[in-house]
């Protein structure tokens, strides 16, 4: 029923222009191939002991500063932030606590990549969705259209950029690990073909139903992550949003597709209406 | 007749203390404008969890909506043939030009790397909607400047250039149709690709369809409102028959959005809300009430429009309801970290106004903005000839 009335009305929306298109299909558009074959890594939170070798790691490779307080004392960060790709944090209630890393999901069909107007974001086949700065405007669209929150910028640069996970492009294309997941001392985080991971994710989850919590976060979210999630506890209090499974771009393309049939659907009716307003004009002047 | 620079006149209109007052705010606001180009976006309140404020909402998503009274205008004179609404044509063509001037100026503050800004030129990416806005913003604002450079050319007397521009009248104002009628969908367009982020009573599949009927609605209000300005500043009758022309149409506009909209809300579930979310409600019922229901009412009504005061108090809430539900969908219901806009900010968006006003003033005061007489017999010659 939901999907009817949203279907409906999108093709309402996206002006009649769709019905008549030819079937571009937004897969073959917006992501190049099939990704199961492509890098992706699984974070385990019940292996996690939160020890951060992978945020040292992680600064240590990407060249990032470390953040220091007032005193220059060296401080751990809160959040992500324009000096930070990934991070770990505790979840704790009364009854029990779970680590969770955050980073960025490296969407099958990110949204970032998809609203950025000159194509700085872009999603390879190998699986990372790496920034390219120079081509990069500034206008924080990636920012406002990811939905687990992850592009930040460099508010106190006077040319500032974009700042997310890369997931060590450079070194996954020349055979290595990520360095965070080769940082990581107890398999908690570990890296391979998406395939892999969902295989292993799915094994461990039907070994041990009583430890985790039934889901595999990111196969589906948003139309699937390179970057997936099995904890014990459930995602929305590890602060991962509940997603549906379409995919931002799924959203949005319908309607940009429509586009160029909205502009000279509207120049031919207006041209039309033109020439009806005008027919009498020999007999008026 | 001599023809060239010489030619222009200054018409010497009184200066008021208000102009004072706009000179002094606009040379204030691009004075804050500069020194963010200098010390860059720390002089801001955004934040990681705020990338968008006021310059966006206000600047650039309101300035872009109240602008569309240009494009409609320009349709209902040319392509629907309604001769009478003439006189405002080039003050409406002249509005409309500024506020995208001002867009892209406030764009240049707004954005990270405004030295990059031509890359939308040669780095394309057909899926983003901003990319499809950014083109559509460039040739929409060629297009005004070519509509309105007649204005000028007369002004310096130019003949040749004039007569071309005149033959290719009706292409440019169709050209101009079909580019607002993209990007100013494509603004709502540009909020779909946060499902997650905007609340339900803004967030809709039908966002572009809004955007774009809001927009016709409050860019006619817009044009009565300016009218009424430049009578009240340029000694000109402010002609009750013709904003009572434009302003019958906007009842229907903003009554076909408003049933829309509440089929939609009714038809998605989202009416819900209405009794979960105090805070949401209130400004939504705010919005549809008095930005659309009531100014459609009033409108709607033949002694509303009758008179002056009735017109601008009218187009004052039509326009005030485009900028409420631009900011409830691009700030006050878009989740984020808490933000107030900065004094930079608040600044540099008024500032910027001013300049807009800054300009049009230099254009009335130089240009032949308002056809005296002897003109008017000249247009009337000329309409026939098209």
């Amino acid at each position: 029923m939901e999907v009817n009335r949203r279907d409906f009305l999108k093709i309402a929306g996206a002006g009649i222009g769709t019905l008549v298109l030819p079937s571009l299909d937004v897969k073959a558009a917006t992501i190049p191939g099939n990704l199961e074959n492509a890098h992706a890594m699984l974070y385990d939170a019940t292996l996690c002991v939160g020890c951060r070798a992978c945020q040292v790691a992680c600064k240590k490779r990407a060249g990032l500063p470390y953040v220091t307080d007032e005193n220059q004392m060296y401080e751990m960060p809160t959040d992500l932030n324009g000096d930070t790709w990934t991070i770990i944090k505790l979840y704790k209630d009364t009854e029990t606590y779970s680590f969770v890393k955050k980073q960025c999901m490296h969407c099958v069909e990110p949204a970032c990549a998809s609203v950025c107007p000159v194509a700085a974001l872009e999603k390879t086949t190998e699986g990372p969705v790496v920034y390219h700065s120079y081509k990069c405007i500034g206008c924080r669209y990636c920012m406002t259209a990811c939905p687990f929150d992850i592009p930040k910028y460099e508010w106190d640069e006077i040319n500032p950029i974009i700042q997310k996970c890369d997931f060590c492009a450079d070194l996954q294309s020349a055979g290595q690990q990520p360095a965070c997941s080769a940082a990581c001392p107890t398999g908690a985080l570990i890296s391979g073909t998406r395939s892999e991971m969902l295989e292993i994710a799915h094994q461990r989850l039907a070994d041990h139903p009583e430890q985790y919590f039934n889901h595999v976060y990111g196969e589906h979210e948003v139309g699937g992550t390179s970057m997936l999630y099995i904890a014990g506890v459930s995602y929305e209090k590890l602060g991962y949003p509940t997603l549906k499974n379409q995919s931002i771009p799924d959203i949005t393309w319908p309607y940009m597709k429509a586009v160029p049939f909205v502009f000279f659907g509207m120049a031919g009716a207006m041209s039309a209406f033109y020439y009806w307003t005008h027919r009498n004009k020999e007999e008026e002047g | 007749m001599a023809t060239g620079v010489n030619n222009i006149r200054l018409r010497k209109y009184p200066v008021g203390a208000g102009m004072i007052i706009v000179w002094i705010t606009g040379a204030i606001g691009l004075s804050v404008a500069v020194y963010r180009w200098i010390v860059g976006l720390r002089i801001t309140n955004m934040s990681d969890n705020r990338p968008w404020g006021i310059w966006i909402s206000f600047d650039m998503m309101s300035g872009i909506g109240l602008a569309a009274g240009a494009f409609s205008i320009a349709a209902i004179v040319y392509i629907f043939n309604i001769k009478k609404l003439y006189p405002i044509v080039r003050p409406t063509i002249l509005t409309g030009f500024i506020s995208y001037i001002l867009a892209a100026l406030t764009l240049l503050a707004d954005l990270g790397l405004p030295q990059n800004i031509w890359h939308l030129i040669i780095y394309w990416n057909i899926h983003s909607p901003l990319f499809e806005i950014g083109w559509c913003v460039m040739a929409y604002t060629t297009v005004l400047l070519l509509e309105f450079s007649p204005v000028v050319l007369e002004a310096l007397g130019w003949k040749a250039p004039l007569k071309l521009i005149r033959s290719i009248t009706i292409p440019l104002v169709i050209l101009g149709i079909s580019l607002s009628t993209m990007h100013q969908s494509t603004l709502g367009t540009m909020l779909l690709a946060m499902p997650y982020r905007i609340h339900p009573f803004w967030y809709s599949p039908l966002m572009p369809v809004y955007f774009f009927m809001t927009a016709i609605a409050a860019g006619m209000a817009m044009t009565v409102f300016e009218s009424y300005h430049s009578a009240r500043t340029y000694q000109q009758k402010f002609e009750l028959g013709i904003s009572s022309k434009i302003t019958s149409w906007i009842p229907y506009v903003l009554g076909i959005y408003i049933v829309i909209k509440v089929v939609d809300v009714i038809v998605s579930g989202t009416y819900i809300r209405l009794v979960q979310d105090p805070w949401p409600t209130f400004m939504f019922l705010i919005e549809i009430m008095g930005g659309a229901l009531i100014p459609a009412l009033l409108f709607a009504d033949k002694r509303v429009r009758s008179t002056l005061s009735g017109q601008v108090w009218a187009s004052f809430l039509v326009m005030g309801g485009l900028i409420l539900n631009r900011f409830n969908a691009t700030l006050v219901f878009m989740n984020g970290d808490f933000y107030f806009p900065s004094a930079a900010e608040i600044a540099v968006s008024i500032g910027l106004t001013c300049l807009g006003i800054i300009m049009f003033d230099a254009a009335i005061r130089l240009l032949p903005m308002y056809p005296n007489p002897r003109e008017k017999q000249e247009i009337k010659s000329l309409e026939n000839a098209v």
